[in-house]
């Protein structure tokens, strides 16, 4: 067949496309130009006491448990922590956001989300420690396995949220990636397919600056990450991720607007790795004290502390009970973590298929005679 | 006879990530087409620090750190190739290749019998790989399996410190595209080797007898040649006199080594971390068989990781070929009493 041949071609080639109209909520998708903020403004006269209180014990308690996970690595209990300090409020709100039903897609970062989400602080660290790769049932506590490989999770909520609406269930699915990984195909895939789909889905990315050493300005070209969602249809908003009244009203709106079946959102929000990319990074390669200094000063914790307190909404009794909760559970977290796990080794073939092959039941055998000999 | 007057340079001790970052530098400052990029490979040095010291020294535009993104990484590779410079490409773990797979397979794998010939990609492509290291999941896999099935693709990986090197250069330098897997559990070891006047050594496609025997072969590569020369050392106790043969690449691969080492001894094994099944092992095994079946006292049999993802680090003891596992195995070549 030749060109000529071609249905379409030849003299009555010349398409006329039907009317175009241009999206007329172009202008709202577009982030604003300064990240959101709301403690130490004029909106924080709006703000809920109760929730706000509830804000800061989880704040503090976060914070204790980034001290805590990180002293387990010195210690050798865990093989390597990525550390969240500087950026709780981002993972405490992703948790407090959503309801049960909901679903969370935590990247390998965002252990403190899944345990602010009420996963015991242990299953949470499994993987760091090396004992299994998930140390929980997904299904039970609704949080997806921690991705390691960047921004694979991505297409996995977007998935599921779909599956939910086409069941007729009004799950949410939030799912967090670093702004390294919007570099990523799968980010860019699934931030397109949740938008074709308008499926229920908020995308958090947490801009902590870095990933591992390359700062955002050789990530991206783009004014800010939020920008990147106006692309694929979808509001993007830019949020001062350490602060905490700003990150859960974004958030929740967000959370709302995709359950009322308005759509997926992107969130970027605005915040600071203040601690190595993990234990075993250095850090002194590619940023300068002076800068980690500089965003000590708008530390998560202080920003609210001080807003509360300012109102008459925190006081010193408040603080030492926040103080004291998480005292208790960086307890028991240590203790957790100090009783040595009870490894069987014949689970290495228990869950490769539902029903084990021949070539791994031999393997198990081989494996079960060399473990007898070694115990004689 | 002749004598050199030149004083030798002193070979002091040099880790295996030591000789690789040396090999870069050489090739970069010996040929300007020579283009290092990927995640971190810059101001950080890479997270195994096997690119330290070359952004600073040929500037940011030839050794980049790149955005996040494999399959972009890879695919800008070659269209750089194309365009006649030769990037090194780093890939920070074994598992983290896989979104590079697509670019990988169809393009990487491809362009030269597409184009018949007239746009060859001369890309290493760097890939820390194997376990042994504690790491957590998807920092351990042996992935030498997916790239050894892909024709087009040459497949090495070092052993040794001088190899580490030699072999660096040598896939820089081929016009080939070159899978350069580095057995991240042996970038720490050590060998007296000098920069300055680096050993030659044998190039791609030659495998090496590393330890001469007469009872069996040994028969491996990358991280499991430290444990085979080890099994081999303890044999003797068994009164086995093992040789030990490092393949060094996995494709091209050296069949005649092989054949003529394990005609000499009669018996084989096999021995590498990736799982069994459609492994390079079974590759292997069956060439030996082929070739050497008149020769063979006792079927080819293999030592190979388990049949399941890579387990976490607390079991991978359990799961990686160790010397038990390999004498025990060596113990059923059918010998007589
Ligand atoms: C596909 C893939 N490539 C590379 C890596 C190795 N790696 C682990 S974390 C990281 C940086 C991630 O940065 P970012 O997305 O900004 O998240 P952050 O660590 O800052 O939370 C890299 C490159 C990986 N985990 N997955």
């Amino acid at each position: 067949m030749t060109v000529q041949e071609l249905p379409g071609a030849g003299a009555s080639h010349r398409f006329t496309p039907p009317a175009w109209s241009p999206r007329t909520d172009a202008a709202p998708l577009l982030p604003d130009p300064e990240p959101y903020r709301v403690l130490g403004t004029p909106a924080a006269d709006g703000l809920d006491p109760e929730l706000m209180r509830r804000c800061y014990a989880e704040l503090v308690r976060g914070r204790r448990y980034n001290a805590q996970a990180t002293a387990l690595t010195k210690q050798g209990r865990l093989a390597v922590y990525p550390s969240t300090v500087g950026q709780e409020a981002c993972e405490i709100a992703a948790a407090m956001v959503l309801e049960e039903r909901d679903w969370l897609f935590p990247s390998y970062r965002d252990t403190l989300a899944a345990v602010a989400r009420g996963l015991d602080p242990v299953q949470a660290l499994t993987l760091l420690r090396g004992d299994w790769h998930t140390g929980y049932d997904p299904r039970e506590h609704r949080i997806a396995p921690l991705s390691t490989p960047l921004a694979t999770q991505l297409p996995h909520a977007v998935g599921l949220a779909h599956a939910a609406r086409l069941r007729g269930d009004d799950v949410v699915a939030l799912a967090m990636v670093g702004d390294g990984g919007t570099s990523e195909g799968d980010f860019h895939e699934a931030m397109n397919f949740a938008a074709v789909w308008q499926a229920p889905v908020v995308f958090l990315v947490q801009n902590n600056g870095f990933a591992i050493s390359v700062p955002l300005a050789k990530q991206t070209a783009a004014p800010t990450l939020a920008h990147k969602a106006v692309g694929y249809g979808m509001p993007g908003r830019l949020v001062d991720g350490n602060d905490i009244a700003a990150m859960h009203e974004v958030l929740s709106e967000a959370v709302r607007r995709a359950r009322a079946g308005g759509g997926p959102t992107m969130i970027e929000a605005v915040t600071y790795r203040m601690e190595a990319h993990t234990n075993a990074d250095d850090a002194t390669r590619y940023r300068s004290d002076a800068e980690v200094e500089a965003w000590k000063a708008h530390d998560p914790v202080a920003l609210l502390e001080r807003e509360l307190t300012a109102r008459g909404l925190l006081d010193a009794e408040g603080i030492q009970v926040a103080k004291d909760a998480a005292d208790a559970m960086a307890a028991a977290l240590r203790d957790g973590m100090n009783a040595d796990p009870v490894l069987d080794p014949m689970d290495l073939f228990a869950h490769v298929y539902e029903e084990q092959t021949d070539r791994l039941r031999e393997q198990a055998e081989m494996l079960r005679a060399e473990l007898e000999a070694g115990n004689e | 006879m002749t004598t050199t007057t030149a004083a030798k340079p002193v070979a002091k001790p040099a880790t295996m990530a030591q000789a690789l970052g040396r090999a870069m530098r050489d090739a970069m400052a010996e040929d300007p087409t020579v283009h290092v990029m990927g995640e971190d490979v810059g101001t950080l040095g890479g997270v195994f620090r096997i690119t330290d010291g070359l952004a600073k020294e040929f500037g940011d535009d030839r050794c980049t750190d790149t955005p996040l993104a494999e399959a972009g990484i890879l695919g800008a590779a070659v269209g750089m190739a194309m365009y006649g410079l030769r990037p090194v490409v780093e890939m920070q773990f074994d598992a983290f290749a896989y979104p590079a797979f697509e670019q990988l397979i169809s393009h990487v794998a491809k362009m030269r019998n597409r184009t018949r010939g007239a746009m060859p990609l001369p890309i290493t492509i760097r890939v820390p790989y194997g376990g042994g290291i504690g790491g957590v999941e998807h920092h351990c896999d042996s992935s030498e399996a997916y790239y050894v099935a892909t024709p087009g693709l040459t497949v090495v990986t070092p052993a040794t410190v001088e190899d580490a090197y030699g072999l660096l250069r040598a896939s820089i330098a081929s016009d080939d595209p070159v899978i350069f897997l580095e057995p991240k559990r042996l970038y720490w070891s050590k060998a007296d080797w000098s920069p300055e006047s680096p050993a030659a050594v044998p190039g791609i496609g030659k495998a090496l007898v590393r330890r001469a025997g007469t009872s069996a072969t040994l028969i491996t590569y990358g991280p499991s040649l430290p444990v085979c020369l080890e099994a081999a050392e303890a044999a003797r106790e068994e009164g086995w006199d093992l040789e030990v043969v490092d393949l060094r690449s996995l494709v091209p691969f050296d069949e005649e080594t092989v054949v003529a080492s394990v005609r000499r001894t009669g018996r084989a094994v096999v021995v590498h971390e990736a799982g069994g099944f459609g492994g390079p092992g079974a590759e292997i095994a069956a060439r030996v068989t082929e070739r050497c079946f008149h020769h063979l006292e006792a079927p080819v049999l293999r030592v190979t990781g388990f049949d399941i993802p890579y387990p976490p680090p607390m079991l991978e003891k359990h799961h990686l070929p160790g010397v038990d596992r390999i004498l025990d195995t060596v113990a059923r070549l059918q010998w007589e009493n």
